[in-house]
Order: structure tokens, then sequence, then C-alpha cells
């Protein structure tokens, strides 16, 4: 708090404003607590490799905003945010384990200066970060980030709550190979497919939770994009419209990234817009496009590229929706009172 | 008054070929400078080879449309002046393909569309309208010249850059081995608007170190000729003609008129 210093306090826009003392790094500070439980579970799950590449993940982002911030002679130094600290846990925990250590470094490299340090720092990135060094990993090394070989972490052998089985992600097979609902039970708790973010649907969920209780986020974006999720899901079901059979929802909803996407990602101040039916509107888009791309695209899994391209169209929907100007509302339903 | 100060008044630069010719390649780059042409650029830059192919392209064009149209302008009726170039440009578009297709047909595959749509690619036009259709046929064709070097260093930059990050080569010549893992980023669009952006970027910051240097030297030489004719009687009449000329703005080699 003492770091407040009046040219901050002078930095804002038009009126009316409540000025709050909450700082950049309480806020990522409480992302970082909430991303704790499925990290751990992704270490518990893949072992030393998942440690390294969060780790070397993390330090890189961090590195890479310092250098940055000195080659393009930023007078705040703006490390002590944790905003690199977020953006390189983020991004490593949407890559497979078996990805190369050189190519995370490169890949936060680029979320960091490219994509944020560029366009303007902190509060200027246009997408993701964190998404967008995995869409460049995606595209620079397809083979590296689709690869998926089993890797064995710190589970006891004979845990009965993990599957066997490491597979690219259970996106893939669940049209043939539907799970019951303990399966999917177990799955939601522990599982040993996918990236490392996909590890554990509760403790993205528990992470979530505790981000909703300090109100770091608001639940609007994720549940519009989970509700517009389930509803084109079953619009484009594989045996028709809105044809129900054929539909595994809860596979489906438990898999891939979509609830690391829904909670910790579309929830991401600068790139999700200003006004509750915005963001709304910005959710429901999310759903639209993940369910088109696992359902028609080339991609198992289309929360990334969702979330990427949404991003994109968040200015629009800002300019779009405008909140009403301040105090205007109360003589509008007057008028109308009067009117009739 | 001094030689120095003779000169300094009467600063008039004589145009001459090989000055025309920089301009295209430095002050003007058509890729860096003028922005023109952005699209052959970016589609056709996924290798070094591609880029040079068509940067020559290009350039046998727009050397011979600007001699042509230098030598119609005083023919060509005002009016229908765009059509006619077009016709001349895309008389010497059709030769280029014919060789292309004759000599050197997996370039042309490569290349594809992009050859036949010179005929419509800006720089050619831009340089007609704004340089060909007023100037001499020589100064046309050096400004032919310059344009299609600018452009070719440009693509072949370009296309080098992307080829050695994307796939580890340089000219089809491999660089750092068969273990590179190539980053198949910067051979796709993407990659191309990203490292086209750095381009300009670095452009930009040499051309106006460049400029910096230059006004720096004819500031000391200002002062130079000052301290020499303090003693002169004439010196506030000289004074007041030398102010204000000679020295560009900083920054202007990045094209003031483009910002916002």
């Amino acid at each position: 708090m003492s770091t407040t210093t009046k040219q901050d306090l002078l930095s804002v826009g038009s009126s009316p404003h409540i000025h709050s003392q909450l700082k950049p790094a309480q806020l990522m500070g409480d992302v970082i607590i909430a991303l704790f439980p499925v990290t751990g579970a992704a270490i518990y799950i893949y072992g030393w490799p998942a440690v390294w590449l969060i780790a070397v993940s993390v330090i890189s982002a961090v590195l890479s905003e310092f250098v940055s911030n000195r080659l393009l002679r930023r007078k705040r130094e703006t490390i002590g945010d944790l905003s690199a600290v977020v953006t390189g846990l983020l991004l490593a925990l949407s890559v497979s384990p078996t990805v190369p250590i050189w190519a995370i470094i490169i890949g936060a490299m680029f979320a960091i200066v490219i994509t944020k340090q560029l366009f303007g720092g902190m509060g200027h990135n246009f997408v993701n970060p964190a998404l967008a060094g995995r869409a460049f990993m995606m595209a620079s090394w397809p083979a590296l980030m689709t690869t998926f070989r089993f890797v064995s972490g710190f589970v006891p052998a004979g845990a009965t709550a993990v599957d066997a089985v490491t597979s690219a992600t259970r996106l893939t097979q669940i049209a043939q190979h539907p799970h019951t609902p303990l399966e999917n039970w177990q799955q939601f708790l522990l599982t040993s497919g996918g990236c490392l973010g996909e590890v554990s649907g509760a403790a993205l969920i528990l992470g979530a939770i505790w981000l909703l209780a300090r109100r770091v986020i608001k639940l609007d974006t994720p549940l519009a994009y989970i509700l517009s999720f389930v509803i084109f899901t079953f619009a484009f079901s594989p045996t028709g419209f809105f044809n129900a059979q054929g539909v595994h929802l809860i596979d489906e909803l438990i898999s891939g990234g979509l609830l690391l996407g829904a909670f910790y990602m579309v929830t991401d101040y600068t790139t999700s817009p200003m006004t509750t039916t915005g963001r709304l509107i910005f959710g429901a888009m999310c759903g639209l496009i993940t369910v088109t791309i696992r359902r028609f695209g080339g991609y198992p899994e289309g929360v990334s590229y969702a979330i990427l391209i949404s991003n994109l169209f968040v200015p629009l929907i800002d300019r779009t929706i405008k909140p009403p100007s301040f105090a205007t509302l109360k003589t509008r339903k007057q008028k109308g009172a009067e009117n009739g | 008054m001094t030689v120095q100060e003779a000169d300094l008044v009467k600063k008039k630069p004589k145009r001459s070929g090989m000055k025309v010719i920089l301009n295209g390649i430095f002050r003007e780059n058509p890729i860096f400078v003028l922005v023109l042409g952005t699209c052959p650029t970016l589609a056709v830059t996924v290798s070094a080879y591609n880029g040079l192919g068509m940067g020559l392209a290009t350039t046998f064009v727009l050397v011979c449309s600007n001699l042509v149209i230098s030598l119609l302008r005083k023919i060509v009726p005002e009016k229908v002046r765009i059509p006619i170039y077009v016709t001349v440009i895309a008389a010497f578009v059709s030769i280029v393909q014919m060789i292309m297709t004759a000599w050197l047909p997996e370039l042309n595959e490569a290349l594809g569309v992009y050859i036949p749509l010179i005929v419509v690619n800006c720089i050619i036009l831009a340089r007609a309208e704004a340089f060909a259709s007023k100037n001499n046929a020589w100064h046309s064709t050096m400004d032919g010249l310059g344009m299609g070097i600018g452009f070719t260093l440009a693509l072949v930059i370009m296309g080098s850059i992307r080829e050695l990050i994307g796939l580890g080569t340089v000219f089809g010549m491999s660089v750092f081995g068969a273990a590179y893992p190539q980053a198949i980023f910067f051979v796709l669009p993407a990659g191309g608007f990203l490292t086209f952006g750095f381009l300009i970027g670095a452009f930009n910051a040499i051309m106006t170190m460049n400029t910096r240097r230059t006004n720096r030297r004819e500031r000391e030489r200002r002062s130079a000729a000052t301290a020499a004719c303090s003693a002169c009687p004439a010196k506030l009449i000289c004074e007041s003609a030398q102010n204000g000329d000679g020295i560009a703005p900083e920054k202007e080699a990045i094209g003031e008129e483009r910002s916002e």
C-alpha cells in the first residue's frame, strides 16, 4: 500500500470511479493460490517433468518480463505484480508433460514479450498471453505438443483412482468409450490424461471457489461459457440437431481444458469485456467456438483457440455494449412513466 | 564567403542516377518504408529462394514499365492513364511469366498466382503514377531499378529469416543441422506478419539512427561555418538565409504521414 503514489491515484478514466486500494499483486497472488491444488495434482501425477516444466515456465516468464522492461525502457518495474508468474504457471498447465524444456522457454518468452510487453505491458495485451504462448508452441511444434507418452509421477503403484493409460486427452476417446458415472467421478478427482492442468477437475473447482470467495473473479463469464457449451454440445450432437443421444455431457465437461479455461482464462480482466452483458456474450461465444472446434474441427480440443478468438472480439463487444451513462437510467425510467 | 558557406547557401541537390537508386533501397524502401505490396511480401516469403524469384521478377517489370511509361508520359491522355499503365505493366508481366514457365517451372509453381498478380502490384502502379509519369526516362529506369532492388532485398531478408527460423535452412541449405526443431510458426502467415513487424521496426531504428547522425554532422559543419564567418560583414544576411534549411527533422525517414 505504501507504494501508492500520487500518480497512481490520478491515472483514472472517466467518472464515476470508486478507488480501490487493491493492487494487481494481491489479485495475482490469489490466482496463484487458487492454482496451487491443480499444480499439486499435476506434480503428483506427472512427477519431476511437471516440476521442471512449471518452474522453468514461471522463471522464464518472469525473466522475460524483467529483460523486456529493461530493453523497452519501461519506467516502472512490473515483475512485482506477479502477472508474469501467473502467465508462466498457466502456460505450463496448458501443455503436455512431455513438452521439452527449451520449447516452454520459448513459449513463455513469446507469451510475455510479444503478446504482452510489445503491446504495452500489463493491461494492454489483446489476447491472453499464456494462451497465445501455447498457440505459438502449437503452431511451431505441433508434433511435440500433441505427443503424449506415459509419464510416471509420484503416484504409488496400485493406486486405483488413477487411469493406467495416458493418452492425448480423454476427448479423443469419448465417442468410443463413454465413461460410467463412477469413472467420471474418478476422472474428475484425478486422472492421468492430457495436459498438466487437465489432471483434476476437482482441484480446478476448488481453486475457482477460492477466487470467487476472494471476489477476484465473477461467476458471470464462466457460467455463460459453460452454459453455452452445454447448449451447443446438445445442439451439435453427433446424432442430429438437439438429439441427446450420443452426447456424453459430463465427459465433455470434465475432459480437456474447459474448466481451466472457464475459470482462469476467460476471467482475465484485460481480455474480457467491461460490462456484465458483454461478459455474458463473450462467454457464450467461447462456448460456441469450443463446441464447434471439438465437434467439427481438426483438433480434439478447442478451448484455447476459442478463448483466443473470442478475446479478439472483446473491443468490439465493449464498443457495442456500453454501460448507461451515470444518472441517466433513472431519468429514462421517469420519462417512461410520464409517457404512459 | 568561404567555399563551405557557398554550398550551404545554394545547396540544391542534383539528382544523379545513383541517388535515385539508393533512394529506392533505403529512404523509400517499398516494403519497409512505403509499406506497399504487402500481400505478395507476406505470401511469398516462406523461403529465401521464393523471395529472390519474386523480387527479381518484380524488378524486371518495374524497370521496363517505368521506362516505357516515362517515354509515353507526354502522349498519354490524363483521363485514361491508369488503364494504359496497367496495359504496359501487364505486357511485361506476361513476358516474365512466359520466361518463368519455360525456364523456372518450379519457381513458377511455388509463386503461383502472385506472378500474374504483379500486374496490380501497388509498388509498380505507384511508381508509374508518382515517378515515371513525371520524370525522364533515365531517372525513371533508375527509380525502377532502385525500387526493385529495395523490394528484392526486403523479400530476401524476410524470406531468409522465416526460412531460417521456420525450417532451419537458408536457400534450401541446412544451417542448424537435421536436429533443429523447425518452428513452423514462422513459415505460417502469422509468422510472416510477426517477422514483417520486427523488420519494419529494425529498419526504422536504423534509419532514425542514420538521420540523427546526418543531422549531427550537418550541425557540426554549420557551427564550423559560423565560427569562420564571425568576422564577415555579411554575417547577418547569411544567417537569416540559412535559417531552417538543410537539417531534416528527426524521424523523417519513418514516414510521418503514415502515423495517425
